[in-house]
């Protein structure tokens, strides 16, 4: 057997092997060893399928599963776009993993130390299969793992309210995967197939009937309530407040960016340009909800005490630049969405990592970490001087300033704003990055020029095995934000390769 | 039906909630079988009506058994699933006829699964646990999830009110899964752990743990899900693709009927595992209120 042939499938095969193994294992470390092994090869078996795309006839790796062809088996179909998405979501998981052993002995009970592994493991192989996969309905059976296992690992959070933070994700995620379920249900009743690329073909001799509109609707409404588009995200902010840090950054960084993944592929893929952008008046609609959720979220951030709580409104804010991108339906737009997409990942996943080590940092020896509000972060420039540094360089990239990679993602925003000639949108683009700078600006002003509490001088500065891989991502959010070549390279060549099949 | 859920709605007392919920599952079941969906109606039976009974009632035992009267009317959640149901209705009528042999379902892919290459008597098994087995193996991953998710959940709340919820929940996933659940695994081992229950009623929990200890439980929910990927990876390793049941064996109709048995055999041992485990969680639960009342 090759091994490089069966990339696609190996690629979630070892993480969904790795959690059975580390609930048989039931001891913390061995539990730790073979999920972060599984989630390294992983980011490996990302890579190799990275460079197999760029030799792949048509740019398209095709796997069948079970050697049914498709459609009558499941097809592991992998493009540009899903191994660019792949590459961020495999490899936050290797990052967070070796990060999440020093801050969970902080936050989670000992004996359940190996289930958390299992759980993280089985979220892993949920984002990646959602990703990797070609099929409808196989989508829906990832998205089941990924969900139940984020509902378990948000609910392991320490403060009792993570259980309601939880559950109120529970509800609305379980909303939202019936009417993806229902969605899919219509349109395989219409189509005849479950395969993603078979559907495109079939789909056009059924493009004007209800059902298919209906499908859309649905589709549209379970996405957006997966990938917290405003009105739908009420779940997202307690969720990210009260689940453990490690889980915070690693869903900041990959569980949405996955949910705005599937709803392009339906977009682009499936339904093509011509009805989802001419039928109904989705992009209108797309339009004023991200621009809603550009101010409002944005907005409500700068009055949060929580600092958690503050980045976590700020990412239903950035998600509406994602959705912004998707609205405006054309290559430069499409292009920034899955730029924004991968660099809001990376920046938000440092800023929660730097968070979670300030937590530890500042708590007692032994003790339960506080939660980071404003009124303990005084004067905490002086007591952990690298972690709100990079802070501060994560906020630099929320704002888009020159030289992070939030620059390059509004870069071309406004590029494909000002093709359009929508030139009111530049402003509020720019407005909207106001917003951006008065929360950040929050915390610069308590962390630098505000003098710490009497008696808390010392410097606490959060634990190396903590900052190394928070650092790592602050880094990659400069270099990506200097170097554009893999970002915008591989995000250009998914749209032109998204736009192209939808036509 | 229609009935039994306008009176569940109407209801503030749960112990009869759950009662009718029970006689809602049997009606559906009933209807299952009118669909010729003999298998899914057990199952129904089973978990709808027999399990998930049972732990709702396990449920209803840690908490208060009257609703809360709701703190203002729901009106904008009505209007919601009013229109969402509007529109699924407006989508439905476009739908071509139930039983139509015309419809696309029924011309594209149907047409080669019902030619049984698999050779199996029961050609639903045949798509699930082969042509789509890796949807059946993503089926027993989220049942997996769920079981693994239990334990990490329950064994550090101390208060009962909120496991009671996570355990309301839980049973209610459960139900909700059943209905999409795999072929004969998932009964067989719903049926299992159907029976380890009804068991564990009548001579006590203590007794079931003596047959079948914690540790072993646990192992199962693990075993299962290993046991099918390991299906899979044999696939690999003798030259095939992921789950590729054609080279198990030296002739490729035995090596899928191979393969379907072990995968199956995966299902159950999952499946049952879970069941047991829920079951064993809130007997203990119990036990552990009751000591700490006195």
């Amino acid at each position: 057997m090759s091994l490089a042939l069966h990339l696609p499938a190996l690629q979630v095969v070892l993480p969904l092997i790795s959690a059975p193994l580390a609930v048989l294992l039931r001891h913390g470390g061995l539990a730790f060893a073979t999920v972060t092994a599984a989630a390294w090869t992983a980011f490996a078996c990302a890579i190799g399928l990275w460079l197999q795309i760029g030799q792949a006839e048509g740019g398209v790796i095709s796997y069948a599963i079970g050697n049914w062809p498709p459609p009558w088996g499941i097809e592991y179909r992998v493009d540009r776009l899903a191994s660019f998405v792949l590459l961020l979501v495999s490899g936050m998981a290797a990052l967070v993993l070796p990060w999440s052993r020093a801050s969970i002995e902080r936050e989670i009970p000992r004996d359940l130390h190996y289930l958390y592994y299992a759980m993280f493991g089985l979220c892993l192989t949920g984002l990646l299969g959602i990703t990797i996969t070609g099929d409808a309905f196989n989508i829906f059976v990832f998205l089941e793992i990924s969900s139940l296992s984020s509902y378990v690992l948000i609910a392991l959070g320490r403060d009792r309210r993570a259980l309601t933070a939880a559950y109120q994700y529970l509800i609305m995620g379980s909303i939202g995967a019936t009417f993806i379920v229902i969605g899919i249900g219509f349109l395989y009743l219409m189509t005849g197939t479950l395969n993603l690329a078979d559907m495109a073909l079939r789909i056009r001799e059924v493009e004007n009937t209800r059902p298919v509109l209906v499908a859309l609707a649905f589709l549209t409404v379970g996405i957006s309530l997966k990938l917290a588009l405003f009105p739908l995200h009420q779940w997202l902010p307690s969720a990210y407040t009260y689940a453990p840090s490690a889980v915070t950054a690693f869903l900041a960084a990959t569980a949405t960016k996955v949910s705005v993944y599937v709803l392009i592929r339906f977009y682009f893929t499936v339904f093509g340009e011509s009805l989802v952008f001419d039928k109904l008046p989705l992009p209108q609609i797309m339009l004023w909800l991200s621009l809603i959720a550009m101010f409002g979220a944005s907005a409500i951030a700068i009055f949060q005490d929580n600092l958690k709580r503050l980045f976590a409104y700020s990412s239903v804010g950035q998600v509406g630049y994602i959705t912004l991108g998707l609205s405006f339906d054309s290559v430069n737009g499409l292009t920034a969405s899955i730029v924004h997409l991968f660099n809001h990942g990376i920046a938000k996943g440092a800023i929660f990592l730097l968070i979670g080590g300030l937590v530890i940092g500042m708590a007692k020896a032994g003790a339960v970490p506080p939660a980071p509000t404003f009124d303990r972060l005084a004067g905490l420039a002086k007591r952990m001087p690298l972690t709100s540094f990079g802070i501060v360089i994560g906020g630099l990239s929320l704002i888009g300033v020159p030289g992070t990679v939030g620059f390059v993602s509004k870069w071309y925003l406004i590029v494909a704003a000002l093709e359009k000639d929508q030139f009111w949108l530049v402003g509020a683009i720019l407005l909207s990055s106001l917003l951006a700078v008065a929360y950040v600006w929050r915390f610069v002003e308590v962390a630098y020029f505000r003098a710490p509490p009497v008696g808390q001088e010392a410097r606490c500065e959060a634990p190396l095995a903590l900052l190394l891989p928070a650092w790592l991502l602050v880094i990659a959010t400069i270099w990506f934000g200097l170097d554009t070549s893999l970002t915008v390279g591989s995000a250009l060549d998914a749209a032109q390769q998204m736009v192209k099949s939808g036509r | 039906m229609a009935l039994s859920v306008l009176m569940l709605m109407r209801m503030r007392n749960l112990f009869a909630v759950i009662v009718l919920f029970g006689i809602y599952s049997f009606l559906m079941a009933t209807v299952l079988v009118a669909l010729d969906a003999v298998d899914v109606a057990m199952t129904e039976a089973a978990v709808g009506a027999g399990v998930s009974t049972v732990l709702l009632l396990g449920a209803l035992h840690l908490c208060k058994s009257r609703e809360a009267k709701p703190a203002h009317r729901p009106w904008l959640p009505l209007a919601v699933a009013l229109s969402t149901g509007l529109v699924l209705v407006y989508g439905a009528m476009g739908l071509p006829d139930f039983a139509d042999p015309l419809s696309p379902i029924h011309r594209h892919v149907v047409p080669r699964y019902l030619q049984n290459e698999v050779q199996v008597p029961n050609v639903v098994t045949a798509v699930l646990a082969s042509f789509r087995g890796y949807d059946t193996l993503g089926e027993t991953t989220v049942v997996f999830t769920a079981g693994v998710g239990i334990i990490a959940l329950l064994r550090r709340r101390k208060k009962p009110v909120a496991v009671g919820c996570a355990e309301t929940l839980f049973a209610l996933y459960v139900q909700f899964h059943g209905d999409f659940g795999p072929g004969g695994g998932f009964q067989a081992g719903v049926i299992v752990a159907a029976a380890m229950v009804f068991h564990a009623l009548i001579f006590g929990a203590d007794t079931a743990r003596r047959v079948v200890p914690d540790w072993l439980v646990e192992t199962m929910l693990a075993a299962g899900v290993l046991l099918y990927a390991g299906v899979g990876v044999a696939g690999l390793l003798l030259g095939g693709n992921f789950l590729d049941y054609f080279v198990l064996d030296v002739d490729p109709v035995h090596g899928q009927h191979r393969g379907i048995f072990w995968v199956e055999v995966g299902v159950a041992t999952t499946v049952s595992g879970v069941m047991l485990k829920i079951f064993y969680m809130f007997a203990s639960r119990d036990d552990a209120n009751g000591e700490s009342e006195q």
